[in-house]
């Protein structure tokens, strides 16, 4: 905490100090302001919570996608936010053509089971591909280096997509059956965020299944370990990790479809930036290499970002407030990396993973 | 035929020349003992012959195939399981997906049956199937990597110091076990620091030095052998 005696005085210390205190008494005095002026509802309160749930639900989605990677390799793929735009590009061509025939509407869920899948199979391809070509031959080599890939990989499949789809914006199709709202008790919460939340929950129930219960996730488990051991029970090591960068690709891919059902415009080549810095955020923010840490982090990034431009900077007398949001999902990663860099589920880094 | 002829290898780290021409025979059912103290190429032998590493020159033969460039992942199945030198438990698995690790490479219906032999072998590990690895003992850990190599089923079991870091009522043990899984039928290659309680177990024994083999012997004779006496097992 506060160290005051001289011998010991560090500027570091004590800025980061003062920087807390900032902070606290930024948040106190906002959200006092904010709540005594009485200008939110609390049924609004409810509804930004939802949307931020909903919102979260997407980011935790992604965000799985860096920690598995992490867990396994502990290796960052900054191009995760490409896999997930190259799954939700892809697919507003089939949400388009669905729509066209009229099989959208007529067999709605169906219709989102299909694009979800098209979507994630072809982000899992991308992601087995991202791992095969740019970092299965750079494994072993310092850590910049596979970082430095990744940035050059992210671009080319940004341009890549712009060559195959051109670069104008593309929008997803609405869907008639998630218009409309749910009414409980005087708060009426879009059928849109509903779906949203429920699919992004259940994809992570599946996960969560793979990776306890299965041959596969256990092997997984194991690797990410102990590569050496694993070896020696007769773990085809190079297999798991494709197979891991697959299922995070999938996840992605689907959180593309799911993320065009909650905002269906702003599909072109560069969709895949803010949401993969943010879901980087929401892994950072969980625990990086933990599985219920990035759940956690991308749903508790989501509600931050609603509810706090509202509570806090509104509060503070600045300006359209929610137009900010980015700020404060990027302002949470440099406070998460300054005062809990290990996030909120995480361990210590050992000496073995720093 | 020898079940592993180990045939003049020479492995390397780097540039240091770890292995210099290292050969030796294990034939089936044996219990054969290599010891030499640190540095003189034990762990590197079994790593060797386990496909963590691949000698630079030389070769391994199993059952008569040579497997010196073969991965460590492919011999599993092949029936050459390995306890790695610190028992190398998954500290984050429960017990019993430990085990199930050890069984990865089969796909016979057996596992289940194998399961309740492991608990009856160390039961132990039955009382805490559910618990995760890194809160067992040392001791109990090592008897979880025993008996996850046994798991896979292998005809030859290569043994990374089984008996280091434990208290000495716990090495008994362990050595009792090697002998029991011996006198199943299957094939030991021991590698010990501790060579008084490796020779009382083993048929028979190689000392290494410097990454060569210095003496070769049966464990009767090595236990008499003076040079064994006064540099590995404390004997003036």
């Amino acid at each position: 905490m506060f160290k005051w005696r001289t011998d010991d005085f560090s500027w570091v210390d004590f800025t980061i100090d003062v920087l807390r205190v900032i902070i606290v008494l930024g948040v106190v005095i906002g959200a006092w302001n904010t709540l005594s002026s009485g200008r939110i509802s609390l049924a609004q309160w409810v509804n930004l919570f939802a949307a931020g749930l909903s919102q979260g639900s997407i980011y935790a989605l992604i965000a799985l996608g860096y920690t598995l990677v992490y867990g396994i390799l502990l290796m960052i793929n900054f191009a995760h936010g490409e896999v997930f735009m190259a799954g939700a590009f892809s697919t507003v061509f089939l949400a388009e053509a669905l729509n066209r025939t009229g099989f959208l509407n007529a067999q709605p869920l169906l219709a989102i089971l299909l694009m979800i899948a098209f979507a994630g199979l072809v982000s899992m391809s991308v992601a087995i591909l991202l791992e095969r070509i740019a970092y299965r031959p750079l494994r072993g080599s310092p850590r910049l280096v596979p970082l430095i890939t990744a940035i050059g990989a992210s671009f080319f499949l940004q341009y890549t997509f712009r060559g195959l789809y051109g670069s104008g914006f593309k929008a997803y199709p609405g869907v008639n059956a998630l218009q409309g709202a749910i009414e409980i008790g005087g708060i009426s919460i879009p059928v849109v965020q509903v779906f949203v939340f429920c699919a992004a929950i259940f994809l992570m129930l599946c996960l969560y299944w793979l990776v306890e219960r299965t041959r596969v996730g256990k092997a997984m488990r194991a690797v990410s370990e102990n590569k050496e051991v694993a070896r020696l029970m007769g773990i085809d090591i190079d297999w798991v990790i494709m197979f891991t960068f697959g299922v995070g690709g999938f996840l992605a891919g689907s959180a593309g479809v799911i993320n065009g059902l909650f905002r269906p415009q702003g599909v072109n080549f560069y969709m895949g930036f803010i949401p993969g810095i943010k879901a980087f955020t929401a892994a950072v923010l969980g625990g990086i290499g933990n599985i219920p840490g990035a759940m956690l982090g991308g749903l508790f990034l989501g509600v931050i970002e609603a509810i706090g431009p509202n509570l806090v900077l509104a509060g503070l007398g600045i300006p359209g407030a929610n137009q900010l949001k980015d700020v404060i999902a990027f302002t949470m990663l440099v406070l998460v990396l300054i005062f809990r860099p290990q996030g909120i589920l995480g361990e210590r880094l050992s000496e073995t993973k720093a | 035929m020898a079940l592993l002829e180990v045939n003049d290898i020479h492995t390397y780290y780097g540039n240091i020349h770890a292995l210099k021409g290292v050969s030796f025979e294990v034939d089936s059912g044996e219990i054969i003992a290599l010891i030499g103290s640190n540095g003189a190429g034990k762990t590197t032998t079994l790593r060797t012959i386990s496909g963590l590493m691949a000698p630079r020159d030389g070769r391994v033969l199993y059952d008569g195939e040579d497997i010196s460039t073969a991965r460590a992942d492919t011999l599993v199945a092949k029936g050459i399981s390995m306890v790695p030198e610190g028992r190398g438990v998954f500290a984050k698995l429960t017990v019993e997906e430990n085990l199930d690790m050890g069984a990865y490479t089969r796909r016979d219906s057996g596992i289940k049956e194998d399961l309740k032999g492991a608990y009856e072998l160390f039961p132990r590990l039955g009382e805490r199937k559910k618990q995760v690895a890194g809160t067992l003992s040392g001791g109990e850990q090592q008897m979880l990597a025993i008996a996850r190599a046994l798991m896979a089923k292998p005809r030859l079991l290569l043994l990374d110091e089984p008996s280091m870091g434990l208290a000495p009522v716990l090495v008994d043990g362990v050595f009792d076990t090697v002998q029991r899984i011996a006198n199943e039928g299957v094939t030991i290659l021991l590698v010990e620091q501790n060579a008084h309680m490796a020779l009382q177990i083993a048929d028979r024994g190689y000392v290494l030095q410097s990454g060569e083999v210095a003496i070769s012997d049966t464990a009767a004779n090595l236990q008499q052998n003076e040079t064994v006496q006064r540099t590995y097992l404390g004997i003036d």
